[in-house]
């Protein structure tokens, strides 16, 4: 596994690196990591906080292309530094029906390990990951925290997988 | 403003044939919109539009696509249906004006009244909106802003490239306006750069 700290180039970790195995809260006494969804691909959407408006926006859109994700067999899993309580009032006043995953305690420790944490804000960046059915990260971006990054790139990068992950 | 790396363009071109479109075929300027009828920043950018198009006249091309995000509105793509069903009628912009003067009222029997307010053939409207005659094209509508990278609502296209700008009415008329006159003198595509 790469250490959070293995490297300190800035900017997220690139194609070809392993992705980071960690194991997090997404429902009270439930915990989720990566591993779990091995043999498909997985979309990381690392947002930087629960109910503000850019997030809502940017996971209601992710929302309605659930459909478009699961032609590709790939699972996507939303991660910010909220605890788990926050995390289900939130999904179920939007209506998300994918897991959210409290990067709550140790806070920010799977934002650190894939170099999107911002100390000076004590949240994640808005960044995206797609990793490959084999836990490699195959794309991974970041945008500026007040613009939604869309979901043009996530589909290209599962594109660019050739449906590997499709049974 | 900043703007994604990626699909700033318009991927899915406007067609005559396909598109709801308003204004002359050969006009200098289109403007593609990608809209939710139960959104309410939609909602704000309806008079605004209007104002535009009173402005430009027959300089200007506006075409609508519909981008419903139902996990956020849950009318929204009932609405959608309703105004493709109005234009199988030839009452889509008739549809489209009473959806977005009415945005808090889109309920199933708000959206039968408009039909009828209109003239429409009830039976037929209703079949449509029961059987979802429609969604293929508004979901056909909705992943081809996804490819040209929507990323919210309402999002506009101005010859093919995203308008990342405010869509107050100074700024959206001034860069149609731009469009215009750079359509005029350069018939080849605008470079791509950034502002």
């Amino acid at each position: 596994m790469t250490s959070a700290r293995a490297n300190h180039r800035t900017g997220p970790l690139p194609p070809g690196t392993e992705a980071p195995d960690l194991e997090l809260l997404s429902a009270p006494g439930r915990k989720t990591s990566i591993a779990e969804f091995q043999g498909r691909p997985v979309i990381l959407a690392f947002y930087p906080a629960d109910w503000s408006p850019v997030c809502s926006d940017q996971l209601a859109l992710y929302q309605e292309l659930l459909p478009e994700f699961q032609r590709f067999n790939a699972q996507l899993l939303g991660v910010s530094v909220d605890g788990i309580w926050s995390h289900l009032a939130f999904a179920r006043d939007r209506n998300l029906r994918f897991p959210l995953l409290a990067d709550f305690e140790p806070k920010g420790e799977m934002a650190r390990a894939y170099q999107v944490y911002r100390a000076e804000d004590g949240t994640s960046e808005r960044a995206l990951y797609v990793i490959d059915s084999k836990g490699i990260v195959r794309w991974s971006y970041v945008s500026p925290a007040s613009v939604n990054p869309g979901a043009d790139g996530i589909l290209r990068a599962l594109e660019s997988l050739g449906m590997e992950g499709a049974s | 403003m900043s703007t994604t790396e990626w699909g700033a363009r318009l991927t899915m071109p406007v067609s005559e044939g396909r598109d709801h479109v308003r204004g002359p075929a050969d006009a200098p300027v289109t403007l593609v919109e990608y809209g939710d009828y139960e959104c309410p920043y939609c909602g704000a950018a309806y008079p605004i539009i209007k104002e535009v198009q009173a402005r430009m006249g027959r300089r200007l091309r506006f075409a609508f696509r519909n981008f419903p995000i139902a996990t956020s509105h849950p009318h929204a793509k009932q609405a959608a249906e309703a105004a493709e069903a109005a234009a199988t009628q030839g009452r889509f912009w008739q549809m489209h004006d009473l959806l977005y003067e009415n945005q808090r009222h889109l309920r199933d029997r708000d959206l039968r009244a408009y039909a009828g307010k209109l003239g429409l053939d009830i039976g037929r409207f209703d079949e449509e909106l029961a059987e979802h005659v429609h969604a293929d094209r508004i979901r056909e509508d909705f992943m081809s802003g996804v490819r040209s990278g929507v990323n919210g609502t309402p999002a506009f296209y101005i010859n093919g490239t995203r308008h990342d700008d405010s869509y107050e009415f100074q700024t959206l008329l001034t860069a149609l306006e731009r469009a215009a006159t750079g359509a005029t003198s350069n018939t080849t595509a605008p470079p791509g750069t950034d502002r």
